[in-house]
């Protein structure tokens, strides 16, 4: 089975205050197109684990692959260069830059990769907007929109690079049932229509039921 | 390339979204860097005036034949005496012609040394000032005016007249400022000279000499050289002093040295002549640097600051950053250029500042006794000190903008993400 993205028995502790042994031999590997969620309660790991595969934690024992290319060892660098191009994120806040446009947000990943001319990113962002059903906002400041709205810029960000997978981290945890329900059939959507792997930590049992497959997970371990 | 152009282009939204805090820390560069220009140009300049003051109208060794008790005595040379320690009471000076010998060969041998820049003859003659019944005493320089011209800014000196009249009237005398005002003489009229011997000379005011020193204006008068020895009585090889004025200072002691020992002449140099003067300078120096400094590092300071506060704001915004595939380095160099683009800015508009306050202080009345030719405050535009300036101003902003932009390169995401 190919997977976009694969957990070889991943250790990982926290050492302070004490030495904590929060993920406990995690291995799983995600399907190209497949929507999964994983689910938890506080403190269960399920966040820690999320940022493992994201590579923006390299603290941990054990392999890392997306799309087939071991990840674990490689330096800060290259991780960056690996998530700008193949990962997208979407959080729980909504973290876009300010003082700068909801269209120059979405461009930023894109130009950061250089791959593009400047016009044809921008045709891009305005195409995702557009996809998200926000394009009328492209020119507004960041922080003049609605929550809704940031989260949808978010995920416009995510997608500017056609990553191989998207992460979120309660992508809906911030947001009232309609915005909730907006963001799934958007999640929904992508993976449906652009065979585009999702992985999203979450509490919302709505929200993960109606998902592909749910990792279950307690005490750092996956239970089912 | 585009990775700059992207980095400038977010640097220049931060900077301009709070264009408030950034122009305050420029300005803070602006005032650091001005301070430093006008502070240094007003300084050397005033520096340079007032060693001019001294320093070029002083000749680098003065020659002359000074009188004095000769340092060995007629019974220092009997030889039964040799071992005894022996007492000379009342030792008078050993009588000496004022003149010195072999003058002319004596230049033309000084001129020949590269070392030398020029020398001066002067035939110094004591006199006695006639006007009516009134007597004052003083001294009469015969001088070749145009090499004090050359060597020793003597045109600066001269009210009422130049140097070249005296030249051109060979009865002429540039009189002493004092010496004109106590006799009520102005330019053009004439004035009667006694000398030792008895003769009377009358001579036409061709312009007043104003050192400043009021004891050197009230009696020094300068006439040429060839009428000074006509008041003396003597011909034209009569030449008492020899000024020397070298292509650098620094060789002043050795050369006297050396003349004194080999033509048996008192040579004074002028370091001897002068020592307090370069502390003076030296010091003035020091302290204007001090103050510029300073300056220039707090302003460093109120920058460090204000990058300190920025990435505090900003920590969601690098968290995010770095998530969506910028690198630590990125990171850090969208705040250093942020800093050095400050510092540019406001090092650029200081320097322009400094030069219009200098510009303003060179043009601001200064009027002074001792330099009758300054009208105006003087000032240095050394391009050197625009050049430190910014030199500075780019280091002290990076320095100031690189040890905040090391924290941003650290900062790890997960904790700014989880953290919320």
């Amino acid at each position: 089975m190919d997977f976009i993205l694969e957990a070889r028995a991943v250790n990982k502790y926290f050492r302070n205050p004490v030495l904590f042994h929060v993920l406990k031999n995690i291995s799983f590997g995600i399907n190209e197109g497949e929507f999964v969620s994983i689910m938890g309660k506080s403190g269960c790991g399920k966040s820690t684990l999320l940022y493992i595969l994201s590579t923006m934690d390299t603290d941990y024992e054990g392999d890392l692959f997306i799309n087939k290319r071991k990840l674990t060892g490689l330096t800060g660098p290259e991780l960056a260069h690996v998530r700008n191009e193949q990962i997208g994120f979407v959080f729980q806040f909504h973290y876009l830059l300010p003082e700068f446009s909801v269209l120059e947000n979405v461009m930023l990943p894109a130009r950061k990769l250089a791959r593009k001319s400047p016009k044809q990113i921008r045709m891009d962002a305005m195409e995702k907007l557009d996809l998200l059903g926000i394009k009328d906002q492209a020119l507004k400041k960041a922080s003049m929109i609605s929550g809704g709205q940031k989260q949808r810029v978010a995920i416009a960000r995510a997608l500017i690079n056609d990553p191989k997978i998207i992460m979120g981290d309660e992508p809906t945890g911030n947001l009232d049932s309609k915005n909730s329900l907006n963001v799934f059939n958007i999640f929904k959507q992508l993976s449906i229509e652009q065979n585009l792997s999702l992985l999203v930590v979450t509490h919302d049992l709505d929200f993960a039921r109606k998902t592909d497959r749910i990792i279950e997970m307690a005490d750092g371990e996956i239970i089912s | 390339m585009t990775r700059m152009s992207l980095i400038f282009d977010i640097t220049r939204t931060h900077l301009l979204s709070r264009l408030k805090q950034s122009s305050i820390a420029a300005l803070g560069v602006t005032f650091g860097i001005g301070t430093y220009i006008i502070m240094m140009s007003f300084m050397t300049g005033l520096n340079g005036l007032l060693d001019g003051l001294i320093l070029n109208r002083t000749p680098h060794i003065h020659i002359y034949n000074e009188i004095k008790p000769s340092a060995q005595q007629p019974v220092d040379y009997y030889q039964a005496f040799q071992n005894s320690i022996n007492v000379v009471h009342s030792i008078k000076p050993k009588k000496s012609q004022v003149r010195l010998h072999n003058a002319l060969p004596l230049m033309a041998h000084l001129k020949k040394d590269t070392r030398v820049k020029g020398v001066t003859p002067q035939a110094n003659a004591r006199v006695f000032y006639l006007a009516g019944s009134n007597e004052l005493n003083g001294i009469v320089n015969g001088i070749n005016a145009l090499e004090e011209v050359r060597l020793f800014n003597f045109g600066d000196y001269i009210i009422g007249g130049t140097p070249q009249d005296l030249i051109r009237n060979r009865n002429g005398i540039l009189l002493g400022a004092g010496i004109a005002k106590k006799m009520s003489l102005k330019v053009g009229d004439r004035v009667q000279v006694s000398t030792a011997t008895g003769g009377i000379f009358p001579l036409k005011i061709v312009g007043l000499y104003q050192s400043g020193l009021a004891e050197i204006d009230n009696v020094q008068s300068f006439v040429n050289l060839k009428t000074a020895q006509q008041l003396l009585g003597e011909g034209s090889n009569y030449i008492s002093d020899l000024n020397v004025k070298l292509w650098d200072m620094e060789n002043a002691v050795e050369m006297s040295k050396n003349i004194s020992r080999q033509f048996k002449l008192t040579a004074i140099d002028i370091k001897t002549a002068n020592a307090q003067f370069e502390t003076g300078t030296s010091i003035r120096n020091i302290i204007s640097y001090a103050v510029s400094i300073t300056l220039l590092i707090v302003a460093g300071f109120g920058i460090y600051n204000i990058l300190n506060m920025l990435i505090y704001e900003k920590m969601n915004d690098i968290a995010i950053l770095k998530a969506t595939g910028f690198s630590g380095t990125d990171v850090q160099l969208i705040f250093i250029s942020q800093a050095v683009i400050i510092g540019i800015l406001g090092g650029i508009i200081g320097l322009l500042l400094g030069y219009g306050v200098s510009v303003l202080i060179s043009n601001t009345p200064f009027e002074t006794e001792a330099l009758p030719t300054i009208e105006t405050f003087p000032v240095n535009f050394d391009p050197a000190f625009y050049v430190i300036g910014i030199v500075f101003a780019m280091l002290s902003t990076f320095l100031a903008g690189y040890l905040p932009s090391r924290k941003a390169k650290h900062i790890d995401p997960i904790e700014i993400i989880r953290g919320q």
